[in-house]
C-alpha cells in the first residue's frame, strides 16, 4: 500500500505540492486527473523515490521513501514500474534491450529474457521490433516500447504518465485495456495519471483530483460522473468558464 | 545584491559537496560488485583506442616543434645544436607529454561524456535506470572512470616515445645530429624517476578528466542548451585544473624525490 502525507515540494517561488495527502491500497487503479503543470508528474515522481519530499512522507509498503539509505530505497524501486511521459528510452540501446533492461539485473537466463521481451512487446502492439533503436520509432510507439519496459519486471506497483497521450483512439483502448488486465491476472497496483477522460471512467476503481497543490476530491467513477463539486465538474466539462482560475486571455 | 552572492556561495558549497560524494560513490562502486566487466572495456576500446591516432599525432608534432626550437636556440648560443635530445627528452617525458595527452583528451573524452551523460540526464534516462533498479553511479561513472584512469596513463607513454621519435627526425634531418648523439643524449640522461615523475601526473590528470566530466553530466539541467553549457563548462573546468594541480603535484613529487 502507498501512502502519501502532507507532501510538499517547490522549485524556487513554484509551490507545486502543498500538502498532498492520498492512499492507494494494493489491487486499486487510481488515477489522478488535473491541469497542466498542476504537478501530477511531480507527484509520481515522489512515489518511485526520484524526488523526496520537503516535508511530509512518502511510504511504500511501510517504508517512509525520504528516510531508508539508497539500497533500501533501490529494494523498494524494484517493486514498481514507472512509464515517463517522455518514454525516457534508453538511445543507445534496441527496443528489444530496452525492455530486457531491468530483467537482466535479475540473473534470468536468457531464454526466458526474450520470451517475456517479446512477450511484452506484444502486450503493447510491437511483435518483431526487437532490433530497431528508438531513435527510429514514432512517438507512439516509443511511448509503447516504454511502457513494455515498465512492465517486463511485473511489478507490484505500476506507474503511468499519461499511458494513452499520442496514442490513436484505437490504440488507447488498446492500453486501457492492457492496464485493466495487468490489474485482473498479476493484482497489479495502479496510479495512473492521464487527461484521457474515457480511459479515466474505463480503468479507475477510485479517482482524485489534483489542484493547486492539493488533491481535492477523491472518490468512485460514479461518485465523479454526479458530482456537485463545482471544480470537479468544471474539469470534467472541459469548460474554460468556472471556479478554476487559469492565467489566460479572455475572449 | 547581498542574497545573490549569497545564494551564489550556497550553490558552491553544494557543488562542492556533491562532487565530493560523486567521487567517493565511484571510488567505492568500482570495487563493489556487480563488475560490469563489457562495460568497462567497452569504455576503455571507445576512450583510449580511439583516442591514439590524435593523441600521437599531437605527440609527434610537439617532439619536432621543440627539437627545431631547441636546436635554433643551441644554434645562436653556442653556434652548434647540443643537447637536443636531452631537452627533447626532459620536458616531454616530465611535462608537456602529460600535460598535452591530458588536453587532447581532455577535448576529445571529457567533452563526449559530458555531452553523453548529460543528455540522458536532460531526456530522463539516468532517472529511468534507477526506476529499473540500475545504479548509474555503478552502470554510467564506474566504466567511465575507471576507462579514464587505465587509458590516459598509457596513451601518455605512447605519446612519450612519439614525441622522443618526433624530436629525432627533426634533429636527423633538419639539424643534422647524428642518430647517435641524439640517442645519447635522450638516454644517458633520462632516469626511471623522471619517467614516473610524468607517470604519476598523468593518473592525477585522469582521475580529474573523469569526475569533472561525469559530475558535469549528471548535474546537467535544462534541455539541449544545457548540455552544451555543461560540456563546455566540464572542458574549461577540466583544462584549468589540469594546469593549476600540474604545478602542485610537480613540487610534491620532487619533494618526495620522484624525479
Ligand atoms: N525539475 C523541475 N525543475 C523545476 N520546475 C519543475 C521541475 N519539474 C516540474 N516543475 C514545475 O512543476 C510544475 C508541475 O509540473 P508537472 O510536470 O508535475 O506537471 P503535470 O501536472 O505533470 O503537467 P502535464 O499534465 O502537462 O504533464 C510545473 O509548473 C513545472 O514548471
Ligand atoms: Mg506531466
Amino acid at each position: 500500500m502507498i501512502r502519501i502525507n502532507d507532501v510538499h515540494k517547490h522549485f524556487r517561488e513554484n509551490y507545486v505540492l502543498r500538502g498532498v495527502n492520498l492512499e492507494v491500497n494494493d489491487g486499486e487503479t487510481l488515477t489522478i486527473i488535473g491541469g497542466s503543470g498542476s504537478g501530477k508528474t511531480v507527484l509520481l515522481r515522489h512515489i518511485v523515490g526520484l524526488f523526496h519530499p520537503e516535508r511530509g512522507t512518502v511510504e511504500v509498503d511501510g517504508v517512509n521513501l525520504g528516510e531508508v539509505a539508497e539500497e533500501e530505497l533501490q529494494e523498494v524501486q524494484k517493486k514498481m514500474g514507472f512509464l515517463f511521459q517522455d518514454g525516457a528510452l534508453f538511445d543507445s540501446l534496441s527496443s528489444g534491450e530496452n525492455v530486457a533492461f531491468g530483467l537482466r539485473h535479475q540473473g534470468l537466463p536468457e531464454s526466458l529474457i526474450s520470451r517475456k521481451v517479446a512477450e511484452c512487446l506484444e502486450h503493447v502492439g510491437l511483435s518483431g521490433i526487437e532490433n530497431i533503436r528508438p531513435s527510429e520509432l514514432s512517438g507512439g510507439m516509443k511511448k509503447r516500447v516504454a511502457l513494455a519496459r515498465a512492465i517486463a519486471r511485473d511489478p507490484k506497483y505500476m506507474l503511468y504518465d499519461e499511458p494513452t497521450t499520442g496514442l490513436d483512439p484505437i490504440f488507447s483502448d488498446v492500453i486501457n485495456d492492457l492496464i485493466i488486465h495487468l490489474q485482473k491476472t498479476l493484482k497489479m497496483t495502479s496510479i495512473v495519471v492521464t487527461h484521457d477522460l474515457k480511459s479515466v471512467y474505463k480503468v479507475s476503481t477510485k479517482i482524485a483530483m489534483l489542484l493547486e497543490g492539493r488533491i481535492i476530491a477523491t472518490g468512485t467513477p460514479d461518485e465523479f460522473k454526479n458530482t456537485t463539486d463545482p471544480y470537479v465538474q468544471q474539469f470534467l466539462n472541459g469548460s474554460s468558464k468556472g471556479p478554476i482560475k487559469l492565467k489566460i486571455k479572455e475572449y | 545584491m547581498l542574497t545573490r552572492i549569497e545564494d551564489q556561495f550556497i550553490a558552491f558549497l553544494d557543488s562542492l559537496s556533491k562532487s565530493y560524494f560523486l567521487v567517493q560513490k565511484t571510488i567505492l562502486g568500482c570495487f563493489a560488485k556487480p563488475f560490469e566487466a563489457k562495460l568497462v572495456v567497452y569504455q576503455m576500446v571507445s576512450i583510449g583506442y580511439r583516442s591514439l591516432p590524435v593523441a600521437m599525432l599531437t605527440a609527434f608534432s610537439v617532439g619536432m616543434v621543440l627539437a627545431l626550437q631547441a636546436g635554433y636556440s643551441g644554434m645562436y648560443v653556442f653556434n652548434e645544436p647540443l643537447y637536443v635530445g636531452t631537452i627533447v627528452a626532459f620536458s616531454i617525458v616530465k611535462e608537456l607529454g602529460p600535460v598535452l595527452t591530458a588536453t587532447v583528451i581532455t577535448g576529445r573524452v571529457g567533452a563526449a561524456i559530458t555531452a553523453e551523460l548529460g543528455t540522458m540526464k536532460v531526456t530522463e534516462q539516468i532517472d529511468a535506470l534507477y526506476t529499473l533498479g540500475t545504479n548509474p553511479i555503478k552502470y554510467l561513472a564506474v566504466p567511465r572512470f575507471l576507462a579514464c584512469i587505465t587509458m590516459i596513463p598509457i596513451l601518455t607513454a605512447i605519446s612519450n616515445i612519439l614525441s622522443i621519435i618526433g624530436g629525432w627526425v627533426v634533429s636527423r634531418f633538419k639539424l643534422d645530429i647524428p642518430s647517435t648523439i641524439y640517442w645519447s643524449d635522450t638516454l644517458d640522461f633520462l632516469r626511471i624517476d623522471d619517467f614516473f615523475h610524468g607517470f604519476i601526473k598523468s593518473f592525477f590528470f585522469a582521475a580529474i578528466i573523469g569526475f569533472v566530466s561525469i559530475y558535469k553530466g549528471f548535474e546537467t539541467k535544462g534541455g539541449a542548451q544545457g548540455v552544451g553549457k555543461a560540456t563546455t563548462q566540464s572542458v574549461v573546468t577540466t583544462l584549468v585544473l589540469i594546469v593549476v594541480t600540474d604545478y602542485f603535484i610537480s613540487v610534491v613529487l620532487v619533494a618526495i624525490g620522484i624525479g
